[in-house]
């Protein structure tokens, strides 16, 4: 059962076709919550600190680790770093399958580790697997 | 080390809940062994006397009330040691109290998730938990 709609899905994202496919994937799960998008490492970094204690917390944030400007993993380690925001699940969702990645990110904190398809089709229902668990299924932190 | 050889570990106290866990895996052909420990204490024996070359969880469901050592002793204990801080630990509990959550989610924990009391409904959250953690997600290399 879908809980607190206000609650952004932050998509820290660089590929406009990607970003696309995720919004629509998400809508075609009926995802009410706001998808707040950052398109490098930069506007992720600048949206951690913008963040106020009075806005509500993302419910996750999905994060691709090949970005422009600032690495998906220094992305990384800012959230899980932050006082408030580092209990929010983060869920890399990225191409890169290399070990090093995937070691370097869970060591960092990483909730999840998922390789995005280059198959269309299969990118849609990898994202609407991603709802049904991370909006659905698991309760977020408070 | 091929992934289907890794097990699941279920830290369960409640017999039913572990054997409908059990079945609700059986369910989907899984592959991964389960091994279940029914207190907080038997899985840090078994996680400790893990034997070199045998393959560590490939996710852990931990149950927050357990006697002996409670479930965030044994999480703390999970995300303070090296050697099992990457293994993704879903909570799988009654509680759905604030407290818990965060406190979960500051310890570590990859996600938290409520038991369904509806039977139907336990049997689909935990075929949908298997379906994330052990087929989408891409877990350590450990």
């Amino acid at each position: 059962m879908r809980i607190e709609y206000n609650r952004p899905i932050l998509l820290v994202e660089d590929n406009p076709m990607d970003v696309d496919l995720t919004q629509r994937a998400f809508a075609r799960r009926k995802l009410l919550n706001p998808l707040q998008v950052a398109r490098d490492g930069e506007a992720a970094l600048e949206y951690l600190k913008t963040w106020g204690g009075n806005q509500p917390l993302p419910v996750v944030v999905l994060l691709d680790i090949n970005l422009p400007k600032v690495s998906g993993l220094e992305v990384l380690r800012h959230l899980k770093t932050h006082p408030k925001m580092r209990t929010v699940p983060v869920i890399m969702l990225t191409s890169s399958a290399e070990d090093g990645d995937i070691q370097e990110a869970y060591q960092s904190g990483a909730n999840s580790y998922i390789v995005k398809p280059v198959d269309f089709d299969k990118f849609l229902e990898v994202a609407e697997r991603i709802d049904l668990y991370w909006n659905v299924i698991n309760l977020p932190p408070r | 080390m091929p992934d289907q050889e890794r097990p699941i570990l279920l830290i369960e106290d409640n017999p039913m809940d572990a054997d409908l866990t059990r079945r609700a895996f059986a369910k989907r052909k899984v592959l991964h062994p389960i091994e279940v420990a029914r207190d907080g204490e038997e899985a840090l024996t078994c996680l400790q006397q893990w034997e070199a070359g045998k393959p560590l969880p490939i996710v852990i469901l931990l149950d927050l009330k357990l006697p002996k050592l409670d479930g965030l002793e044994v999480l703390q204990y999970l995300k303070t040691h090296a050697r099992f801080r990457s293994i993704p630990v879903v909570i799988l509990t009654t509680s759905n109290e604030d407290g818990d959550i965060q406190t979960a989610y500051q310890v570590g924990a990859n996600s938290y998730i409520v038991k369904p009391v509806n039977f139907d409904e336990f049997m689909r959250v935990v075929d949908q938990i298997q379906t994330y953690w052990c087929t989408l997600n891409i877990p350590p290399q450990v």
